[in-house]
């Protein structure tokens, strides 16, 4: 059986997105090779390191498992559209302030899972962190940073400080 | 960059038009809820099917609620959301334990309890590339004719790798299934067959629709939830099960479920489990037990109840003789073979640190 094309409909990053892909397609595979979207990472491509993870209506997914179809109707939220209007998201703003990103390819699903941790529990334990981030790989072994990263913006957030200038 | 083989993905509204959709399409066809194992499996060309169905978008699946003498989960239902509900973690610890450890924390928000229990079996020779799995002639199987963990064998020794069985067995939880041909129902237990091959009794075209579990002593003692003379502690307490069995030899006896879960894994998070175990009792105010049951999965093709036990535990209190004996009997029947790429000798010397562990649970803490 050759493979058919048909037109999915897409919330992506706030932006309707329709495109004609495979049917056989991943919501990786869409976003990276149709819609451009490449921050999201094809790292093992079967659902163990967790580096294609997005935010599937606020929830930690696996895009590479995720057939594309099953996307539609949900709110998909990538790297790239983690920034807000005023800069970086903190969390993105204390990865860097931190040193939490070596050679970075980790990076764009560690900090969808995060955001996903921070927007259910504002305030979370450094074990609740821990266990947030158990489905994500980081062969830099960076891991103590990138904890101390989550909870520095867990603290901005709730504080509500708007940057971390003056630390830089 | 593992692709996956051509197909057309479908999503029904309703459980009567997944059913249709499975009828018609028959052996093309394969459900997929989660696709957590599905998918993987898919890219290694493990199962090609032309049609997937997806039971997500299904209402009728979903949802955690009493009904009878049973608590019903939709076979939809995530396994994070079953880790986190708190009816399951007040009255069956060991299920919530179970749940929450499988695999990591994004695998569980698309896992579903169903698909646990449909979980392919696995193995060192099996769980490969297409190219991979050519390089070495194929297995038994898929594809070839030759099992390469036994080497003489015509029987598959894949390893039966799911978490939430165990658990789902020593509650006495039975398994509603869907066909054309109607609805039935199965002790977990059963519905499990000893082939690695395919080690499940769902028959083509049937889907697994709720998880049955037994809220009371009376109810489960048949297998089938409603014991109607069981009081079953007044509705929704959620630390614990307590039931007050009426007329029973020593007048009001109270009796609280209790359970154990341990996993034995490479890395705390992501791995599958090498030996996975669960226990769960009734035991009364001086701790004695009534019907300990205890289960063993990871070693092969079908989660394996311990035997035996009743005579050390039956009416006793878990006092540390008692869990050594029951480790020791768990021990000696369990033979890992080498289907999994770590030791056999050393998951078994494992069996019973672990069935320890989730004995000293049951006794002492609820598992969390």
């Amino acid at each position: 059986m050759g493979a058919t094309n048909r037109i999915v409909d897409l919330n992506v990053n706030g932006d309707r997105r329709i495109a004609g892909v495979p049917t056989h397609y991943t919501l990786l595979e869409t976003l990276r090779y149709v819609l451009g979207l490449t921050g999201s990472k094809q790292g093992c491509d079967k659902g163990d390191c967790g580096a294609c993870t997005v935010l599937v209506d606020g929830v930690a997914t696996l895009s590479c498992i995720m057939p594309v179809w099953e996307a539609e109707g949900a709110e998909v939220v990538t790297v790239e559209g983690l920034a807000r209007e005023s800069g970086p998201h903190p969390v993105q703003d204390e990865f860097d302030l931190n040193g939490a990103a070596q050679c970075g390819f980790c990076t764009p699903g560690i900090l969808c899972s995060a955001v996903g941790l921070l927007e259910r529990n504002p305030a979370p334990s450094r074990e609740e962190i821990k266990e947030a981030l158990s489905g994500n790989l980081c062969r830099c072994t960076g891991y103590t940073k990138i904890y101390n990263a989550v909870e520095a913006a867990a603290e901005r957030i709730r504080t509500g400080s708007a940057d971390g200038a003056g630390r830089r | 960059m593992l692709r996956l083989p051509p197909h057309e993905y479908h999503r029904p509204r309703s459980l009567d038009e997944a059913v249709e959709l499975l009828h018609r399409f028959g052996d093309d066809a394969m459900v997929i809820a989660g696709g957590t194992d599905l998918i993987p499996n898919m890219k290694h060309r493990l199962f090609e099917p032309a049609h997937l169905v997806g039971l997500k978008g299904i209402g009728e699946l979903r949802g955690i609620r009493r009904e009878g003498g049973a608590l019903a989960i939709g076979a939809a239902e995530t396994l994070a959301s079953v880790a986190r509900h708190p009816e399951v973690r007040g009255r069956f610890a060991a299920l919530a334990a179970a749940a929450g450890h499988v695999a990591g924390p994004q695998l569980r928000n698309a896992g579903t309890i169903g698909g646990n229990l449909c979980l392919d079996t696995r193995c060192t020779y099996y769980n490969q590339t297409e190219f991979w799995r050519r390089a070495l002639g194929y297995c038994l199987k898929k594809d070839g004719t030759v099992c390469h963990v036994t080497k003489v064998g015509k029987k598959c020794v894949a390893a039966h790798s799911a978490d939430t069985p165990p658990a789902l067995i020593a509650f006495g939880a039975r398994v509603e299934m869907r066909s054309p041909s109607g609805t039935r129902s199965v002790p977990v237990e059963d519905f499990f067959v000893p082939d690695g091959i395919r080690n499940n009794q769902r028959g083509p075209g049937e889907t697994i629709t709720r998880i049955l579990i037994p809220l009371s002593f009376v109810s489960g003692a048949d297998g089938a939830p409603g014991g109607a003379d069981v009081d079953a502690a007044a509705g929704g307490d959620a630390d614990g099960a307590v039931n007050r069995i009426r007329g029973s030899p020593n007048g009001d006896e109270e009796l609280h479920l209790r359970s154990g879960y341990s996993k034995l894994r490479q890395r705390a998070s992501i791995d599958f489990p090498l030996l996975t175990v669960a226990v769960a009792a009734w035991v009364d105010p001086g701790g004695r037990m009534q019907r300990l049951r205890g289960v063993v999965t990871a070693l092969g093709a079908r989660p394996r109840e311990l035997t035996g036990w009743d005579e050390i535990a039956e009416g006793e209190a878990l006092d540390d003789d008692v869990i050594d004996a029951l480790a020791e009997r768990a021990r000696k029947q369990c033979r890992p073979l080498d289907n999994i790429i770590v030791d056999p000798e050393w998951r078994r010397a494992m069996v019973p640190v672990y069935v320890k562990r989730a004995l000293i649970q049951l006794r002492d803490e609820p598992p969390s």
